[in-house]
């Protein structure tokens, strides 16, 4: 089964993949903007500010998706010595980290009218900038060290105490008093949310998991370029 | 109808700053990964272009290798 994941088979699949993600990400982005800025109605308290929502949630989904991804990946990786588990995970950090940096930055905008403020040292808004340090730190990690196994060491130990950020975030509206709301949409029980705002968020979230995909891909490509380059070197 | 799209009753400033924020972040990033993709695929070319025949036949019984060599410009 290991041997499905060996960079050689792999390659001929994500070289080609690109493009026609790319097309399907245009149009999936075309229609969730559509819904998002003109045909999903505006919220009976928040007005317009409700629009926000459509980037801001599923950016926040998205890196929160990646980063627990990440971390498994690398704790098997380590586990069961796969080096291909190691190189995925570090395709996968730079588009981790830009969603998480995007529902920062769309989360205090959407601040500034709900609550009046751009930011407050709120248990979820605190615990998001945390993971973005994680993130940071995961991506330098990468470019410090040159010593393969001590980056893969210390890469799985930062996502380790990483991913203990993860349900914090997740239950930290539930936990404490926050400014933040608490969720809307649950899996496991009825959301609160209307359809019509429901479905312009699940084709963003889409479109979110279109573009980490594509990023994913052309970043596991240059990687694997990369270690060709090298073998090149040796010959 | 255009007008109000734009102001959204007040709000316009801080829906259309989100959506202009995300859609810059995700082109910066399309660009930055393309340019890191090109510039390795390349040096590549060129590091391939130098080796000698034997040498580079056995570099193209490489799996990987056929892949990169036949998808010049696949993204």
């Amino acid at each position: 089964m290991y041997k499905f994941f060996e960079p050689n088979k792999i390659f001929s699949i994500t070289s080609r993949a690109p493009k026609y993600i790319l097309i399907l990400f245009v149009i999936v982005l075309t229609i969730g903007l559509i819904e998002s800025l003109i045909l999903s109605p505006e919220d009976y308290k928040q007005g317009h500010s409700v629009r926000i929502m459509y980037v801001h949630v599923p950016a926040a989904w998205t890196t929160l998706g990646i980063f627990s991804t990440i971390t498994l990946l690398s704790i098997f990786g380590y586990i069961f010595k796969l080096k291909n588990f190691f190189l995925i995970s570090k395709s996968l950090a730079p588009s981790g980290f830009i969603f998480n940096l995007i529902a920062l930055v769309t989360g205090s905008i959407w601040g500034k009218p709900t609550w009046g403020t751009w930011w407050a040292w709120d248990a979820r808004i605190t615990s998001m900038l945390i993971l973005a340090l994680f993130y940071l730190i995961y991506l330098l990690a990468w470019r410090i060290y040159e010593n393969k196994e001590q980056v893969y060491k210390i890469t799985s130990i930062i996502t380790i105490f990483g991913i203990i950020n993860v349900p914090i975030i997740k239950y930290s509206v539930d936990w404490w008093n926050t400014l933040h709301q608490p969720a809307s949409i649950n899996i496991l029980s009825k959301s609160s949310i209307h359809s019509s705002m429901l479905f312009p968020l699940i084709i963003m979230t889409a479109a979110f998991a279109l573009f980490s995909l594509l990023i994913f891909l052309m970043k596991y490509n240059t990687e694997l370029i990369k270690i060709k380059n090298k073998g090149l070197d040796r010959l | 109808m255009i007008n109000e799209l734009l102001s959204m009753n007040g709000y316009g400033l801080y829906v259309w700053s989100s959506f202009a924020f995300t859609l810059l972040c995700f082109t910066s990033l399309y660009v930055v990964i393309k340019i890191q993709y090109t510039k390795e695929k390349n040096k590549f070319i060129i590091k391939f272009g130098t080796l000698n025949s034997e040498k580079a036949s056995f570099a193209k019984s490489q799996g990987t290798i056929k892949e990169i060599l036949s998808n010049t410009s696949n993204i």
